[in-house]
């Protein structure tokens, strides 16, 4: 018994006057059933008869291999009453009872339904799922303006340490990040720039190339999406497991406003400290630059800066840089919200953290076209 | 329990488990018979969880041989491994269920992963073990989320069921639950206990459930079991732990009763 070195379970049919005698042998136990479960469904032949289910050859039985059997009889239309089990030990009574009693078949679900009708169905619930979501920011987004609000009002109500704790872990942790990347695209534009305008022999412009393209959109552009990624996830990821370990609905029950402890400081300190990034990425994105174009084109880090200050004026500094608070504020809303929503387990912040970030960086993607056409609309 | 001591099911021996420098059981002994519940309990942070998570192997064992159904489980080959653990089922305090899936799938994981079973018939046993833990068939489909504790224990029990094991390990099983709820649990367990020839090592605090269902108590305490035996036995133990439990205000309740 100890060593589960099994006869394998099979069974035959002996025909009797009224119908069959279905002899079982060997051990019918879950680890065997999936030889004999496919005959057993097979019976179909049975309908109408007497059918006999002898356990004089089983060796042993468990709750699986009964309810093979019960199923068997149970699914056989019409069998006869006379229908039954015989010479059962009592060992096997008790486990054919058992099943008897639970056999509860679960709601199947929905069939799948005709597909075209599918697609419009999915389509209905994107769309509303898409109002959905973009009332419940703007919730969000009104809970987190009236709470700054009352704080501009009565400045003691803002969690001071965990302002700081933000600006530290979301602003200055990033410096080295996005100074190196931001540093590196500058000096991949300007060697673009160098190769092609050198063909036109008009590779002075690199200059106005570099300054326009990192101070308008690359320095901000790039701060906006290196923070998404690495710190309005975060946001989602800490907000959502504290969600998930029911802290949330503590601070509820303590009179605690969520949004003013947990979302107001994160949007605060990434409104602060956003800007301040992305002017370190600008300006290492013009050093990116200004090294290439000294090493590439011998145009000399002083020449390059007196071209600059000559025909970029200091408003294309200004237009990348009044875009960095409101990026700031979307991908810390956006991160928050997430994270707010996040339900139940895990697998429930894993999700929304990844949603967090795709969200984060499409807002800010069609934010900064916006900004590009009213730019151009009002000549900036 | 005919012939007790020639049918050991579990047997600990010498065994101490530490965590860095922090001894959690030392020379322990323990048997577990075929066919028994029996009751592990102590103070908190004795031992208890990782006594049961040392002999289902989820901790190593500083020293000491533990014997699950004769095989020494520090020397199992890796097969040898796998045909044990379709032999015992463990559930966990809080259910340890799996967040991503329904009730009905967590139920099908062991049996999909150990057999090769159609999709029809792990359906029909998952939804059997269901309705033995007493959960209603509206429960298969939800995610462990959505349960209640005290459903999420049952099914953790259903899945720890779910490939027809000899022996379960519950931990804290009755934890937690409405007194109602836990005198149904218990007698879940009694009654599957005696349909299914089980036996369960179970962990608990509720004097009512020792009181209930076990038919030996193991007291864990000075890092390895100090006594062992019958509730009388408890009762007449002279250890001031032991008295103090079973004797406390709460223990009197129970023994005095019965
Ligand atoms: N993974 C672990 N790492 C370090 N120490 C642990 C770990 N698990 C348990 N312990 C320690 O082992 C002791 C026993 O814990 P446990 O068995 O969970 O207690 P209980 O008897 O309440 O179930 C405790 O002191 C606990 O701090
Ligand atoms: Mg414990």
């Amino acid at each position: 018994m100890d060593a589960r070195v099994s006869d394998p379970a099979s069974f035959v049919m002996e025909p009797t006057d009224q119908g069959f005698r279905l002899v079982a042998q060997g051990d019918w136990v879950i680890a065997n059933l999936d030889l004999v479960d496919d005959d057993l469904r097979g019976l179909n032949g049975l309908a109408g008869r007497e059918v006999i289910m002898d356990f004089s050859g089983v060796t042993r039985l468990d709750i699986a291999g009964a309810f093979v059997l019960h199923r068997t009889l149970r699914d056989v239309e019409n069998a006869r009453a006379s229908s039954g089990y015989d010479n059962v030990s009592q060992d096997f009574q008790i486990l054919l009872d058992e099943v008897a009693a639970n056999d509860h078949p679960c709601d199947q679900e929905p069939m799948p339904r005709n597909s075209l009708l599918m697609v419009l169905d999915r389509i209905g619930e994107t769309v509303e799922h898409s109002y959905q979501q973009a009332r419940s920011i703007m919730n969000l987004c009104g809970q987190v303006v009236v709470n700054l609000g009352q704080t501009v009002k009565n400045p003691r109500r803002l969690r001071v340490t965990s302002l700081f704790h933000h600006m530290e872990q979301a602003g200055l942790d990033a410096v080295p990040i996005i100074s190196l990347l931001t540093f590196l695209i500058g000096a991949v534009v300007a060697y673009l720039g160098a190769s092609i305008l050198r063909t036109f022999g008009a590779e002075v412009f690199t200059v106005e190339l570099v300054g326009f393209a990192v101070l308008r959109e690359l320095g901000v552009l790039l701060t906006a999406i290196i923070v998404a990624g690495r710190s309005g996830s975060a946001f989602t990821a800490q907000i959502g497991s504290m969600k998930v370990n029911e802290e949330i609905d503590a601070m509820r029950t303590l009179g605690l406003d969520p949004v003013e402890i947990l979302v107001v400081p994160r949007i605060l300190a990434f409104v602060i400290m956003v800007p301040i990034l992305t002017f370190i990425g600008d300006v290492m994105g013009l050093f990116g630059g200004i090294l290439i174009a000294w090493v590439q084109l011998d145009i000399s880090p002083g020449m390059f800066l007196i071209r600059m200050n000559e025909f970029i004026p200091i408003n294309h500094f200004w237009a990348g840089m009044i875009k960095a608070p409101f990026f700031a504020f979307v991908i810390a809303l956006i991160g928050s919200h997430e994270g707010l929503k996040v339900e139940g387990s895990a697998e429930s912040v894993g999700r929304h953290t990844t949603l967090s970030v795709v969200q984060a960086i499409f807002l800010v993607i069609v934010l900064d076209a916006l900004f590009a056409m009213f730019y151009i609309e009002v000549d900036y | 329990m005919v012939s007790r001591h020639s049918d050991v099911i579990i047997s600990v021996e010498g065994l101490r488990t530490q965590f860095g420098s922090h001894v959690v059981h030392d020379h322990l002994d323990l048997e577990v018979y075929r066919g028994e519940v029996i009751g592990v309990v102590g103070a908190s942070g004795s031992g208890k969880s990782v006594l049961l998570r040392t002999i289902v192997g989820l901790i190593e064992q500083a020293a000491g041989t533990i014997r699950v159904f004769g095989n020494d489980t520090g020397q199992m080959s890796d097969e040898e491994r796998r045909s044990t653990e379709q032999r015992w089922g463990v559930q966990f305090q809080d259910g340890a269920l799996f967040s991503s899936l329904s009730v009905l799938q967590n139920i099908e994981t062991p049996m999909r992963e150990q057999f090769s079973l159609s999709e029809t018939l792990m359906k029909e046993l998952a939804e059997i073990k269901i309705s033995m833990v007493g959960l209603g068939s509206d429960a298969a489909p939800k995610l462990p989320y959505e349960l209640s504790g005290g459903m999420r224990k049952r099914a953790g029990l259903a899945r720890a069921l779910a490939l027809d094991p000899e022996v379960v390990f519950l931990d804290e099983p009755t934890a937690g639950l409405d007194p109602i709820g836990a005198a149904a649990y218990d007698e879940l367990i009694k009654r599957l206990q005696q349909t299914l020839g089980l036996t369960v090592f179970m962990v608990t605090h509720d004097l009512d459930s020792l009181h209930a269902i076990c038919d030996r108590i193991a007291v864990l305490a000075d890092k390895r079991v100090i006594v062992i035996g019958t509730m009388e036995d408890m009762l007449a133990s002279t250890h001031p732990w032991v008295r103090e439990y079973f004797h406390g205000p709460r223990g009197r309740m129970v023994t005095h009763e019965a």
